[in-house]
């Protein structure tokens, strides 16, 4: 789409755009291409040395069991919050759109974690979760499980897993109530009329319609699951115990900035980058479809 | 309600209502802890109502902040360093937005398109995938430990300037048009019609924006090494960094309460607002 009025000027538009485009420029273009140049590059401890090695970096990444192992927590960790997440605020969002004249309530009652910040919402996991103290804890010793977060790599990953899919339950269930919403309700009642019951409408008219819905949401928790998980992994167990939560973005952060392995923390850097494209363009396209309908 | 199956219902609230508790349980375990005394919380189980210890513990973390073991910044310096930066961002983040949008869409000029398309990239390029030469570029420029280095490189915004242009390319063509021929130039026509029509996307977005700000964590943790700069959620993590000995829950509690309040609050009071502008960027 295009404005048919429009501003005649030489300068004016470069002046407006130039703050944007200098932002953009020297803190996010400037270090991408380092980050694409330096990923070919060896260097030494002290940083004195340097040596072109084409891919080396990624190959030994990738022959890396330590990678790899990042690799498989990170679709482990991801896998279970996108999954679980999305089932828990479907069934809130259907269950809250069922009851109409409450719904309003319970929207105000599950909206604010939204504004939790992901580092604190999982220091008060870590607090709920804590083997000595945490309330949690102490509950789920009651039913006969040695919980311990801090030994056991399972219930950290346990841990980590229940803070992400809190902090982003709100999120989901905006968009789901959202979406549940705006299905004609005509549709619902000639099946109702038909005979169909709550479950089979759910099953054949209501899921289907909301699949734009559901696929956004499916994306945007791979790419949270993926990105910005990171405060929540360093605040509450730093990648450990052992690797048990290390994934790919805590990796290249551990490694750059901990282990000083430059070249390494480089590549993983441009791995995660081409991954995260990937999703970024399969999440447009789809707006681009919905743009359509 | 398309039929009345009053058992269905009644289950839907049961359900709805446990999920709100199962939400709602962290907080109130943490607004408990943030009011009992050391020792309390050490107890196990902790107690489960509200101890006597609120006022102290607040005034405490506010003035000296937590411990006596973990030397940190009072939180109430936190809290301002944490506003400042949440103030920056959104209110650069929408400007620098506007005007970007103004010029893409009522300019035509070279490079328009390019422009377009890297501004749309850096939706693929956030601070994580990209942390050591971020952080090597602010270190250059001495950025490190100060306002701007926490805030400038954050402000670039693809979501906002989408969302301006989106709207932008809504406002019907004939008000520029009398504009222009009630002889006002083009920065008259953004400051007399442009903004205060888009007012209603600013206020939404800016809830948006204040709230990412305030929750940033990866880089204002790379950027900040001096606790008089830290912010408040890095505070927190500062604070349990001690180990398990060293931390003092209820204080650190009772940070994490007022962590959350600021734009736990915001959303609450402007709900409507905020879901708009939630919705919105996202389109």
């Amino acid at each position: 789409m295009e404005k048919r009025a429009r501003f005649e000027s030489r300068w004016l538009p470069y002046a407006l755009i130039a703050p944007q485009m200098a932002i953009t420029l020297v803190f996010f273009f400037l270090p991408a291409a380092q980050c694409l140049y330096q990923s070919l590059l060896v260097q030494d401890a002290f940083g004195n040395a340097t040596q072109f090695v084409w891919f080396e970096n990624f190959q030994d990444l990738f022959r890396n069991d330590e990678y790899l192992a990042s690799f498989r927590v990170t679709a482990v960790f991801s896998f279970l919050v996108a999954i679980l997440g999305l089932s828990i605020s479907l069934l809130l969002a259907v269950l809250a759109d069922r009851v109409i004249r409450s719904a309003t309530i319970y929207k105000t009652l599950l909206i604010w974690p939204y504004a939790v910040a992901p580092a604190v919402a999982a220091v008060l996991w870590l607090f709920l979760f804590n083997p000595t103290l945490g309330i949690v804890a102490h509950w789920l010793k009651g039913f006969g499980i040695p919980w311990d977060p801090l030994l056991n790599g399972t219930h950290a990953l346990v841990m980590v897993v229940v803070a992400a899919i809190w902090k982003q339950i709100s999120y989901n269930f905006l968009f789901f109530l959202a979406g549940l919403q705006s299905i004609p309700k005509s549709l619902i009642e000639a099946a109702a009329i038909d005979g169909a019951g709550p479950v089979k409408r759910f099953v054949t008219i209501v899921f289907p319609l909301l699949s734009p819905t559901t696929f956004f949401l499916l994306v945007v928790n791979i790419i949270y699951a993926f990105i910005e998980t990171f405060a929540i992994i360093d605040a509450a167990t730093g990648g450990g115990p052992g690797q048990a939560t290390q994934i790919l973005v805590y990796k290249v952060y551990a490694d750059g900035f901990k282990g000083l392995d430059l070249g390494s923390s480089y590549a993983q850097s441009v791995v995660l980058m081409v991954i995260l494209i990937t999703l970024t363009v399969v999440q447009f396209r789809y707006v681009e479809r919905k743009v359509q309908y | 309600m398309i039929e009345n199956r009053p058992i269905l219902t009644f289950f839907s609230h049961l359900i709805l209502v446990i999920g709100v508790a199962l939400v709602a349980l962290p907080v109130y375990v943490t607004f408990v802890a943030s009011s009992l005394a050391v020792d309390e919380v050490l107890q196990s189980p902790m107690p489960m109502l509200p101890g006597s210890h609120l006022i102290e513990n607040y005034t405490k973390v506010l003035s000296q902040g937590a411990s006596t073991n973990v030397t940190t910044a009072p939180v109430g310096h936190m809290m301002f360093n944490s506003l400042v930066s949440a103030l920056v961002i959104a209110i650069g983040k929408i400007t620098i937005s506007l005007l970007s949008a103004f010029a893409i869409v009522y300019f035509r000029f070279r490079f328009r398109t390019l422009a377009f398309w890297m501004i749309f990239v850096t939706l693929m390029l956030p601070v994580e995938v990209r942390i050591l030469p971020t952080f090597k570029v602010v270190s250059d420029l001495h950025m490190l430990d100060t306002y701007a280095g926490l805030t400038v490189p954050l402000i670039a915004s693809a979501t906002a300037t989408f969302l301006f242009r989106q709207f932008f390319l809504t406002i019907p063509d004939e008000l520029a048009e009398a504009a222009r021929i009630d002889g006002a130039g083009p920065m008259r026509f953004f400051w007399d019609v442009v903004v205060p029509l888009s007012r209603p996307s600013i206020a939404a977005l800016f809830l948006i924006l204040f709230i990412f700000g305030w929750n940033q964590y990866l880089w204002p943790l790379l950027v900040t090494t001096d606790e008089s700069m830290y912010t408040t959620v890095i505070g927190i993590k500062r604070m349990i960094a001690g180990g398990e000995a060293a931390t003092e829950w209820n204080l650190v509690m009772a940070t994490a309460m007022l962590a959350m309040l600021p734009p736990a609050l915001l959303v609450l009071l402007t709900q409507k607002w905020f879901v708009k502008g939630l919705v919105d960027t996202e389109k």
